[in-house]
């Protein structure tokens, strides 16, 4: 049976290279690299020569870089760090409606704390309005969190345009990369950003790590309470192995990042015509314009049929995709991120999210639209709102 | 998340399509919610000969559909209205907690296809 997977989006598969550099930090250089031993001393020289990979790759001073356990930790220790610090100034947040769970549920907490949170609107691509964001900012905004690249439709946020806007009023700028990063050039200085989420395993790292980026002189609160790992802002025995792992990724990410996305985007925008030309009745959701969207990226919404039936059947032949309607995680609500782009709910049902990556062929993007022409048919066949819209009187 | 049964069911899902002379038609669920389930019977001496579903819906919705349609068959509509979803569950050897509401779907289309019956007959 064939295993396609194009679900890159959720995570990619470790790079056999990132493996090998990481394999010996599993056995014979097991040492804490807190440790002042040999053992201790050769893991942190390994941690230290990642957190280089990793400052080269955004532009930053290694001693900017911290690591944590992944994207949701670096952006509740941002988000929160952040609040708690600088809540005496004020406690007002900006933040968009189509922010990752890891972000929008870090303002909720807050807000049941006291603070309050402004969630900007999107257009029907996913985009804010820098207008809106700057009328937004008020005497007491201390931050504004906006994603890079949106996990859903794939939408690049202006963030160079946001974090200039953020910084003409005082205002600090932290953005979730964790999409981003690997696949979109990065500089955090040029790029105007404050603090920034990364994770290992979305950039064919390892899962379980990531990096909270954060500018030299920003004052935000630990996180981690406990040992005085990173420099005392966030406790915790280091994942050395992991780190490895995170750093060559990195590195290898950006070296061939212009390559990897040549041959995603040739791929992904051959899958999007052809689904385009041969189904009809679908929504090709997030950003028309293929520069302001991820290289990997293609989000469609199929009239008249629902998500999950068209995940299973696409699994059942070897495909692994993801579906944007919530029906499977047992809630009837299909994705905030759909109907804040102005997607109709009961077209958001039926949403895949195809995400290509680098080691996706023009074979498997082929085979995968022949399957998804004969799922969506079949399932069509099936549904009793084709029929009545295609026949006799539109389902309204 | 679903067992085998269920998704074999879902995948050679039975008696779909919609029956042109049918004697009753339940159609029962709404697109907002994502789960629309429309059956049609043929009816004879009270008894259900044919039954057939379209549903827009997910795994279970299709899966409930197809099971519930063949569970049908052959019952006096009398027996049919009795069909409870926790039946269409245990024949289906069980749905994930929060697809049962698909089951219950099934449960009330047929109910209403049946009453579309009834209600012609007076």
């Amino acid at each position: 049976m064939k295993s396609i997977y194009l679900d890159n989006s959720a995570t990619t598969y470790t790079d056999s290279e990132v493996l090998k550099e990481m394999l010996p930090y599993f056995g014979e250089i097991y040492g804490n690299a807190s440790s002042q031993h040999f053992f201790g001393r050769d893991a942190l020289k390994a941690v230290d020569r990642a957190r280089q990979q990793v400052a080269k790759a955004i532009g930053c001073n290694p001693n900017e870089i911290y690591f944590t356990s992944g994207g949701t930790e670096s952006d509740n220790w941002a988000i929160k760090g952040m609040a708690l610090a600088h809540q005496d100034k004020g406690k007002h947040i900006i933040t968009s409606c189509i922010e990752h769970p890891a972000v929008i549920k870090t303002c909720k907490a807050l807000e049941k704390q006291g603070f309050e949170v402004t969630y900007l609107k999107v257009d029907n691509e996913g985009f804010i309005s820098l207008d809106e964001l700057e009328e937004a900012i008020r005497k007491d905004t201390i931050l504004i969190s906006i994603m890079t690249a949106n996990n859903e439709v794939g939408t690049l946020q202006p963030i160079r345009q946001i974090g200039e806007i953020a910084h003409k009023h005082g205002v600090v700028f932290h953005t979730d990369a964790v999409q981003a990063v690997g696949n979109v050039p990065i500089n955090v200085v040029e790029d105007n950003i404050d603090m920034l989420s990364m994770s290992g395993h979305k950039f064919y790292g390892p899962k379980g790590v990531g990096v909270l980026y954060k500018r030299n002189g920003l004052r935000i609160g630990r996180f981690m309470d406990g040992g005085e790992q990173e420099r005392n802002m966030r406790a915790s025995t280091i994942n050395t192995p992991a780190i490895v792992g995170l750093g060559k990724a990195i590195e290898m990410a950006v070296e061939n990042m212009q390559k990897n996305n040549e041959h995603i985007r040739q791929v992904r925008d051959y899958f999007v015509k052809e689904v385009q030309s041969r189904i009809s009745d679908i929504y090709f959701n997030g950003p028309k314009d293929m520069s302001k969207r991820l290289s990997g990226n293609a989000n469609f919404s199929f009239e008249f049929i629902e998500g999950e039936s068209i995940l299973m059947l696409l699994d059942m032949a070897g495909i692994a995709v993801s579906s944007g309607s919530a029906c499977s995680s047992g809630s009837l609500e299909p994705s905030y991120v759909l109907l804040s782009i102005g997607v109709p709910i009961e077209v958001a049902h039926g949403t895949i999210r195809f995400s290509f990556g680098k080691s996706n062929t023009m074979e498997e993007a082929k085979y995968t639209v022949e399957k998804l022409v004969e799922t969506v048919n079949r399932l069509r066949e099936m549904s009793p709102l084709f029929k009545t819209v295609k026949g006799e009187e539109k389902y309204v | 998340m679903y067992n085998d049964k269920v998704r074999e069911v879902f995948a050679n899902p039975k008696n779909v399509g919609f029956i042109e002379d049918a004697d009753g038609v339940g159609k029962v669920g709404n697109p907002t919610c994502g789960d629309i389930m429309e059956i049609s019977l043929k009816i004879k001496d009270n008894v259900i000969v044919d039954a057939k579903f379209r549903t827009f819906g997910c795994a279970a919705a299709i899966a409930t559909s197809s099971t519930a349609t063949e569970m049908v068959k052959g019952m006096t509509v009398d027996q049919a209205l009795k069909l409870t979803n926790s039946q269409v569950v245990e024949e289906l050897e069980g749905l994930p907690p929060q697809k049962i509401h698909c089951s219950v779907l099934a449960e009330e289309a047929i109910k209403e296809a049946i009453n579309d019956y009834k209600s012609k007959q007076k």
